[in-house]
């Protein structure tokens, strides 16, 4: 799918695969290294000694999914505290982030992606305009426990939005308008709002275009601005759901040619779960 | 990847060769006649530029601009359409059997478009003499500045419709979310009835009655219509 929209914008890519459950009170991590030749292994045994519980890995490139016997918040604090050099891009006991500057393809190459299955995945191919192009600029965002963000689109009020986010304790990595929209949504969710609660106050809070397709533990959420700038088509089948920018990346989808199609309305927020719709 | 029969005419398969080649094609002088395409998949620009009595018929959905800047050409999407269906049409058909996304048939100055599902968003946007006819319904902001031309809409308009509207005529038998700025309801007279008569058969609609439609257009309040800014440029 991400291959044929890369004419959209092939600059980077990023997925967020929904897979393998951890087990009752383990956390998965999503973690990626800036140095070349990480020791994981070593990574796993410190953090073995520190948390006292069993911890496994398994690292696909540049990337590392953790798992844990613990709540996610105190590892990333002492990951932020003693490795530095890792940013854990999601946390939750089901998704898996990985993503990089480049064409969609590299990084399904790189990353064997076609070994993975799951029950969902979400993935974005970028044309950057505003920010740099780097993977910390990449998408998936994460926005809290197993939940994460793409975007196609453009904020203009990020700026103020970010610093206001920042003092309410949201870390930002870059300078990216899109990461600014993942962190309304963790904000807006850490002060007890339901994701839908938390997309309806985009709608007043977030000045700009944006079409996002949010990944969810067991699902997945739709909202377009108003104005409906930026475009998305949804395909439903018996078998599957899918959401994209255009019907191209549907296309190869099994059974394509007869899903029922159909264009989400503006300003309204769409969800669904794998159990149904939420 | 291009293969002709007497009787069927020219059959093109888009998984076997391009949209290039499928329309530099379509575009060599003497064109008509009978044309299949087979599996679009969503691809952008397919049958576009046409000048020519070609009978084009689309296997399937379509991405952005199919049959755009269309000329003499009917062209019938079996399936969906992306953005801008008939964009600036000169004249001939656009059919499309299920739905359209945004601008349909934007700033076409000619010929005929029918939706047979609905229309997103600015349907009809800076029409310029085409007539539309959507069997569903249209978003928000559709005929946006329309000149001329018709849009006529079986089921609802969403917000702001016909806003900033010039000489255009709207038809819609079900509800408005919205009139835009300048755009007002008027009076259904025989003329209207008349033509909405013709672009229903014309788009093969034979279950809307034209009385149960109503009719807008523009109350020329605007800047452009005061006698007064004539001389101001």
């Amino acid at each position: 799918m991400l291959v044929q929209l890369s004419a959209r914008g092939p600059d980077s890519a990023g997925v967020a695969f929904y897979r393998e459950p951890a087990p009752v009170g383990s956390t998965k991590l999503s973690l990626r290294s800036a140095a070349a030749g990480t020791a994981w292994d070593g990574l796993a045994a410190e953090c073995q000694q520190v948390f006292g519980n069993p911890v496994t890995y398994a690292v696909r490139a540049s990337h590392a999914i953790l798992t844990i016997a613990s709540e996610a918040e105190p590892v990333e604090t002492w990951l932020a505290l003693h490795h530095p050099e890792l940013t854990v891009m999601s946390a939750g006991s089901v998704i898996e982030i990985y993503k990089q500057a480049g064409h969609p393809q590299q990084l399904i190459d790189r990353f064997a992606l076609a070994e993975l299955d799951g029950s969902h995945a979400l993935g974005h191919t970028r044309m950057a305009t505003e920010s740099r192009v780097t993977t910390d600029h990449s998408h998936p965002f994460s926005t809290g426990l197993d939940l994460c963000l793409v975007h196609n689109g453009s904020l203009s009020n990020h700026n103020r939005l970010r610093a206001m986010l920042r003092r309410e304790g949201i870390q930002f990595l870059t300078d990216c308008d899109s990461e600014v929209a993942a962190g309304y949504l963790t904000w807006r969710m850490r002060e007890g709002a339901t994701l839908e609660q938390a997309l309806d106050g985009c709608l007043e809070d977030l000045d700009g275009f944006f079409t996002f397709a949010v990944g969810t533990a067991d699902g997945f959420a739709v909202l377009r601005d108003p104005i409906a700038c930026k475009p998305a088509v949804m395909a439903e089948t018996d078998d599957w759901v899918a959401m994209a920018s255009e019907y191209r990346a549907i296309a190869g989808l099994p059974g394509a040619q007869d899903a029922v199609m159909w264009e989400p309305e503006p300003g309204r927020v769409y969800s669904w779960g794998v159990a149904g719709v939420l | 990847m291009a293969s002709t029969d007497a009787i069927s005419g020219l059959r093109f398969d888009l998984n076997q060769g391009s949209v290039r080649d499928l329309n530099q094609r379509l575009h060599q002088p003497g064109g008509g006649g009978p044309v299949l395409i087979a599996n679009p998949g969503g691809r952008h620009a397919i049958a576009v530029g046409l000048d020519a009595p070609w009978k084009v018929e689309i296997d399937g959905h379509v991405g952005y601009y199919c049959a755009g800047m269309n000329q003499q050409a009917s062209v019938r999407v079996r399936g969906n359409c992306g953005v801008g269906v008939a964009e600036n049409m000169m004249s001939g058909v656009v059919n499309v059997d299920g739905s359209a996304s945004q601008a349909a048939g934007a700033t076409a100055r000619g010929g005929m478009l029918v939706i047979n599902g609905d229309a997103s968003a600015r349907c009809g946007i800076s029409l310029k003499g085409a007539d539309i006819v959507v069997r569903g319904s249209v978003g928000h902001m559709s005929a946006f500045m329309a000149q001329r031309g018709a849009l006529v809409v079986c089921g609802d308009a969403g917000e702001a419709l016909g806003d900033s509207l010039y000489e255009a005529r709207l038809y819609v038998r079900g509800s408005v979310g919205s009139l835009g700025a300048d755009c007002v309801e008027k009076d259904v007279r025989a003329e209207h009835l008349e033509q909405l008569r013709g672009l229903l058969a014309a788009a093969g609609v034979d279950d809307a009655d034209p009385l149960e439609f109503r009719r807008f257009g523009s109350a020329r309040q605007l800047y452009n219509f005061h006698v007064d800014n004539l001389g101001a440029y």
